[in-house]
């Protein structure tokens, strides 16, 4: 799959030769059912040879860090710099300067539909028909197409009018798409794959996590002069099409709702072994607000100023618009500051801070925060090319717009039917068209028919085709309102000619076509509509055909980006500002969301039910994004969070009602006036949480998601101490850094041999076989190296594994290394533990040891929670066999054995 | 006793919506996947398999149950109720369907199967829901596109107009 | 996610069960709610090779009292123990506990001993069932016995049960005047496996606080009526007990906050309620 970076990265849709992340795929089975074919996998044996490999992006920067395409000569595949006006004057002059710092997590949409594909290939034709739950944009045709090295009219993409929602994420069957269409030639058969829940989680789409340092230059009164931003996007491990978009997306909107004038930026692009990124509500929008609306509450801190003034000062203000920012965007329309103020009354501000007050004084932390936000809609198709110079630009050909794509068209009986290349997933788009078209022909929504499948090879569609970066509304219905449009003009010069009035005379109204100020000139609706389909005889002079009416339209406001970079990456720019009321739980470390208000301007709201079912939805998914959802990763690479009970999505019991005003500066670059609306709560809301929740706990610096463990450790206070009375056991480990999950350990056991006796078993291959829990005998491949089959579990986990293990650093009879890998259906292990035996009295031997294990594959991923106790209850079944059998008599004699861990 | 091996098919009965109803059944088919594809009734959804979005609720002898987490061979003589059997006709919608759409209480309508059969049993047994006792409920399933309330509120709305008016059609069980 | 291959019995009676137990052993797993189980076949994480299904079996669905006892047999689900009329007064712990175990959509199929049976560490059945000191009832072929909760837990998942036997009941002793129960969790949502779950009951001379989520089995600890800084050190004590662990949803530190605060106000709540 190829990228828009022009770098060396062989990008393919699964592992060739090398896995670089976890859930990345390795084979694929065709059977009859999913039951089957899931037998299948787990009879497939893989022999891994594990990598160093690197999660963390600022890790992945480093000189020394394992390089995953070595092709590409180092993870960071793009750095560029942009700079606008004269951002090191004004932070020469600034008398402040004030720095955050943030690292935006990895999250995900998370439809509750999964990936569903059916491919077919037609061998003489040498095609491809796939079917697929995928919602464009439809550039990325073009990069299945030449995947399956075929000219593009031979892959035929059908999408279902029905989708069990996006979010953007359903871009991400394109390369599932792909293989699915390998695998229907391979089997000669069609193929249907549907993605399982882990499968989802672990290799769908992620958005990107990003590094950031973001720093203002500031007046004494808190306006700020100028911004400096260093951003490091994560796109895992390939960075696949059409990514690094997330980065660039923003990119004309870097001074967000401010008035800023000069602005430094850093932008670059690493890999690392993670999922690929790409489409998921919001993107790239959360990364950037997070950082700069956590600036705009800094600034208020530091300068101690109130931080509403600070947003105050700052916004652009009413008369400005059309507005073009320092990076190119031309906002089209608002007023930010009439916008804030009808939040703060119709939000009722002064009641958020009483109660602020009276919480603070009864000792409860609560805090106030607040968000303001430009929502971009309807993306310039050359945003994305920002990320290569001018001269690179050159050289590549324009690229630039935004195509968008309608028909309406009336049958033989009059009926109406729309089709747009849009592809809904659930925003309601049937229902918005209806109404849009309805209103046109003066006839009711029901009555219009609304057909929302597309197929690549029948449909008008172009490369903006497609569901994303909240275009319809903009864009989508408007040319759908340009479609109908036309078409009514025509029935208006046909039935101007029959009533015998002009043109301009024409009424379109409950179903009837009339003469305004005539109602006795009135013609039914469907009369006139089938007229083309009857008698094109009839038709006046001047109208060709009233059959049916596709409008392209396309934006000339979105141009390519400029010889200094300036690009106006979105057509339309909404606006949002929230504020929040929270109170943090010190004990759990839960917060309670005690109101939330948010303030939208997009434009002209088509159907108000809609826009607010979008702002709804937006703002939990935003919830989860603050609060529970991360697709996590330890230091090893494994995945973390494979299943929904670990990747968590927020429930009505913890999503609050909220209160959503609105005011409207209709946009004047859209047919309708409206701009996009679906994705602004994803940019404000989660910035908007952490800012009230700083603002309660008075810290400076706070990561998401705010998990009652991280919230706990931003204020916890030195712990009690462990009680004298326990201080004999072992000593606790040190403290785990974060994303280590290596299981850490140490314990003793006494047995009643000698060191000599115990030293030999360890040693030898039959004594071993014994020794080793569920072992199904042991091979000596050396002195010191045994292969070996084991069952191993806990409870009802149990699973057959292929085991190695290797004695090293001999010190007989005193001290031996062991380490072991297993590998198996659930996943793999290994670990080192070091075994120290020492005499002890009456011919007893302490026998002490210190181990390190980790674990990863689908056990991690899925079943986290038990690892722990999973490998405590081996190690410690191996020692109490090691004891059994050293001391086989040992009950006799009334010996104790005794074995005591623990584990960190 | 009963002993179903593995590697057959066994034939398993119940009744689905009213309707006697019987496939071929491995052990370890799923419910959930017996009555998309074994039977084509495709209006319970899947979304995760581990038993935690709740799409794919059904209600078992009247209460409901995760169909992911029930093997076919579990519903043997059982009464068996999805969505395609809350409405009173297949092209007439209940209380509480009508209620959801005049509330928006559904986006992609991935979760909402799940959801009507859930709160369908759950009205049953509590005509006087409060929102917290709502907001329990529909909190055994995930919903990724409305936000909850416009669930909660089509909810509060078509309880209260099946008290009000017996007569409606709540699709009363079968 | 779909489960591997296994051979289904209905058990047509408790002997029949018993019998397939006998034959199968570790090969073999009962299936009751399925609640527990049913995930970990889908993902493939267990595979036994037969299922045995209790659910068909006559009279295994009795909640009875026995003198100072109620027992719950295998077959009793978690919503029909929740509708016991006098279940508040005789099992105060369980009725404050149960509405947080699972979903509503869950507790109508789980059933009150396969929770026992699952043994997870973060689970409200075997916390209560340790609280309250209750014993479990096992069956097999060859012989019956009793095992103290305390017992019965042995670490994750793992329990003192054979794998010929069947939890053919639990026990909770009822609740006795002048005596005080309460049950808190944090999880991190509702319905969530907890975080740290507690679960206190307080007697004319003692206090009982048992944990859940924090060691790798339901524990319990046992006080005189303190109070003061001396049951803050005493909770510490415990909270350092349990060895803590991190893992993906809280860290140790927090679980040992946890257990020190939602552990007071537990045992403060039992004190208030006392009868
Ligand atoms: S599919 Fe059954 S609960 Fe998610
Ligand atoms: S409506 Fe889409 S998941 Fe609920």
């Amino acid at each position: 799959m190829v990228a828009g970076l022009k770098v060396a990265v062989e990008n393919w849709p699964m592992a060739v030769e090398r896995v670089r992340y976890v859930g990345e795929p390795v084979a694929i089975v065709v059977a009859q059912d999913r039951y089957l074919a899931e037998d299948a996998l787990d009879a497939i044996e893989i022999d891994y040879a594990p990598l160093a490999c690197v999660v963390d992006p600022i890790a992945s920067l480093a000189s020394d860090a394992p390089v995953l395409h070595e092709n590409a000569g180092a993870n960071l595949v793009s750095d560029r710099r942009f700079r606008y006006g004269d951002p090191e004057a004004a932070f020469g002059a600034a008398a402040h300067s004030v720095e955050v710092s943030i690292a935006y997590p990895r999250n995900t949409g998370a439809p509750m539909e999964t990936f569903g594909v059916v491919a077919e290939y037609e061998p003489h034709e040498d095609a491809y028909e796939i079917l697929a739950n995928f919602q464009g944009p439809f550039s990325i045709h073009a990069v299945m197409a030449r995947c399956l090295k075929v000219s593009g009219n031979r892959l035929r993409l059908r999408m279902p009018p029905e989708s069990g929602g996006s979010f953007g994420v359903k871009q991400g069957v394109a390369p599932y798409a792909v293989m699915i269409g390998v695998a229907a030639r391979v089997a000669g058969a069609p193929v249907k794959w549907i993605e399982d829940r882990l499968e989802h989680l672990s290799a769908a789409v992620a958005a990107t996590n990003r590094v950031t340092t973001l720093k203002a230059a500031v007046t004494k009164e808190g306006r700020i002069t100028a911004l400096d931003w260093d951003q490091v996007e994560d796109c895992g491990a390939y960075p696949r099409a059409p990514e690094p978009a997330t980065l660039y997306r923003m990119h004309g909107n870097m001074t967000g709702a401010y008035d800023i004038r000069n602005l430094a930026i850093r932008n670059r692009v690493v890999l690392t072994n993670k999922a690929p990124t790409g489409l998921v509500r919001g993107f790239g929008g959360p990364q950037v607000y997070y950082a700069l609306e956590r600036l705009m509450q800094r600034i208020a801190v530091e300068l101690e100023l109130d931080p509403l003034a600070v947003i105050r000062a700052n916004l652009i203000q009413g008369g400005a618009f059309p507005y073009r920012t320092a990076s190119g965007a031309f906002y089209d329309s608002g007023d930010y500051a009439k916008a804030v103020d009808v939040a703060v009354a119709d939000g009722r501000l002064a009641s958020l801070e009483r109660r602020r007050d009276e919480a603070r004084a009864a000792g409860r932390r609560y805090g106030i925060g607040f968000a303001a936000a430009v929502e971009p809609s309807v993306s310039n198709m050359g945003y994305i090319t920002t990320v290569l110079t001018a001269e690179e630009r050159k050289k590549a050909g324009p690229k630039n717009g935004a195509q968008a794509t309608a028909t309406v068209s009336l049958d033989p009986v009059g009926s109406v039917s729309v089709h747009v290349a849009s592809v809904p997933q659930g925003q309601g788009h049937r229902t918005v068209l209806a109404q849009v078209v309805a209103d046109v022909f003066g006839l009711s929504p029901a009555a219009i028919k609304v057909v929302a499948d597309l197929d690549t090879g029948k449909d008008a569609w172009s490369i903006a085709s497609g569901n994303y970066s909240s275009r319809f509304a903009a864009a989508v219905a408007g040319t759908a309102h340009l479609a109908a449009t036309r078409l009514r003009d025509k029935l208006a010069a046909i039935a101007a000619s029959q009533l015998d009035v002009s043109p301009g005379q024409i009424g379109f109204a409950g179903g009837a076509i009339f003469a305004t100020g005539n109602r006795a000139k009135t013609l039914p609706f469907g009369r006139v509509a089938a007229l083309s389909h009857w008698s094109p005889a009839l038709l006046p002079d001047g109208v060709d055909q009233t059959i049916r009416e596709t409008a392209f339209w396309a934006p000339p406001q979105l141009a390519a980006p400029t010889e200094s970079d300036e690009v106006n990456s979105s057509l339309c720019h909404g606006f949002i500002f929230d504020m929040a009321g929270v109170e943090v739980d010190v004990e759990t470390g839960k917060v309670r969301i005690d109101r939330y208000v948010t303030m939208h301007d997009c434009g002209r709201v088509l159907h108000p039910a809609m826009v607010d079912g979008q702002i709804r939805g937006g703002f939990a998914q935003a919830l989860g994004a603050s609060f529970y959802e991360e697709l996590a990763y330890a230091d090893d690479g494994a995945f973390l969070t494979g299943t929904f009970a670990d990747y968590l999505l927020p429930t009505s019991t913890e999503t609050p009602d909220i209160e959503i005003l609105h005011i409207e500066t209709p946009s004047p670059f859209t047919p309708l006036g409206a701009k996009g609306v679906g994705e602004g709560n994803c940019m404000s809301t989660p910035v908007c949480l952490a800012n009230a929740v700083a603002d309660a706990l008075g810290v400076a610096e706070l990561n998401l998601p705010l998990t009652p463990a991280r919230i706990a450790a931003l204020i916890a206070s030195p712990e009690p101490a462990l009680p004298a009375a326990n201080r004999d056991r072992p000593a606790s480990l040190g403290t785990v850094k974060p994303g280590d999950r290596t299981l850490r350990g140490e314990g003793m056991a006494m047995v009643a041999a000698t060191p000599e006796a115990i030293w030999s078993m360890l040693l030898d291959a039959d004594q071993l076989a014994s020794i080793i829990p569920g072992c199904h005998g042991v091979k000596k491949l050396s002195e010191t190296h045994f292969k070996t089959d084991v069952t191993l579990g806990v409870g009802p986990v149990k699973g057959r594994y292929k085991a190695e293990i290797k004695l090293s650093d001999l010190d007989p009879p005193k001290a031996a290394t062991l380490s072991g890998s297993v590998s198996g259906a659930l996943g793999t292990g290994g670990g080192s533990g070091r075994v120290k035996l020492a005499p002890g009295e009456g011919g007893v031997t302490v026998i002490s040891y210190t181990y390190e294990a980790a674990v990863g594959g689908k056990v991690a991923a899925i079943g986290g929670r038990l690892l722990d106790g999973a490998a405590k209850a081996i190690i410690g079944q191996f020692f109490a066999a090691l004891a059994r059998k050293a001391a086989p008599e040992s009950k006799r004699t009334g010996f104790f054995a005794r074995l005591f861990g623990r584990q960190t | 006793m009963s002993h179903l091996s593995a590697a057959t098919r066994h034939r398993v009965a119940f009744t689905l919506n009213g309707r006697p109803v019987s496939l071929e059944a491995e052990p370890r088919l799923l419910a959930s996947d017996a009555l998309r594809h074994g039977l084509g009734a495709t209006g319970t959804h899947v979304g995760c398999e581990h038993g935690v979005c709740g799409a794919c609720t059904i209600q078992i002898d009247g209460v409901p149950a995760r169909a992911c987490l029930t093997l076919a061979v579990q519903l043997e003589g059982r009464k068996v109720r999805t969505v395609e059997g809350l409405g009173p006709a297949a092209d007439r919608l209940s209380v509480l369907q009508a209620s959801f759409r005049r509330h928006h209480a559904l986006q992609c309508g991935f979760c909402t199967a799940g959801i009507l059969v859930s709160l369908d049993a759950f009205l049953h047994e509590q005509p006087h829901p409060s929102e917290e006792e709502l907001r329990i409920v529909v909190g055994g399933h995930l919903c990724r596109c409305t936000g909850y309330t416009p669930i909660i509120r089509a909810t509060l709305e078509a309880a209260e107009q099946l008290r009000s008016d017996p007569s409606l059609p709540d699709s009363s069980h079968v | 996610m779909k489960p591997a291959a296994f051979d289904f019995i209905r058990a047509g009676n408790l002997s029949e069960a018993l019998d397939a137990l006998g034959q199968y052993g570790s090969d073999a797993r009962i299936i009751a709610g399925g609640q527990s189980l049913m995930p970990m076949l889908n993902m493939r994480l267990a595979k036994p090779a037969v299922l045995i299904d209790v659910m068909g079996i006559p009279g295994l669905d009795a909640v009875r009292r026995e003198g100072d006892t109620i027992v719950i047999s295998a077959g009793v689900r978690q919503a029909a123990l929740m509708q016991r009329p006098n279940l508040a007064s005789e099992l105060p712990l369980l009725a404050a506990a149960l509405p947080w175990l699972g979903h509503y959509q869950t507790r109508t199929r789980g059933t009150v001993c396969g929770s026992a049976a699952h043994a997870d560490p973060s689970a409200e059945i075997p916390l209560c069932l340790v609280a309250l000191d209750g014993e479990v009832r096992l069956r097999s072929r060859k012989r019956s016995r009793r095992v103290k909760a305390g017992d019965f837990f042995v670490g994750m998942m793992v329990t003192d049960k054979a794998d010929d036997e069947l939890i053919e009941a639990v026990t909770f002793p009822v609740s006795k005047p002048g005596s005080g129960h309460a049950f808190k969790e944090v999880a991190r949502r509702h319905g969530d496996f907890a975080i740290v779950g507690c679960a206190a009951l307080v007697t004319p001379d003692a206090i009982h606080l048992a944990v859940a989520g924090v060691a790798d089995k339901p524990q319990r600890r046992s006080f005189p009526l303190l109070d003061g800084s001396a049951l803050s050190d005493a909770l510490n004590a415990f909270a350092w007990d349990l060895d803590a662990r991190d893992d993906y949803h809280a860290t140790a530190r927090l679980r040992r906050d946890l257990v020190r605060s939602l552990g007071r106000d537990t045992i403060k709540e039992a004190l208030s309620c006392r009868t």
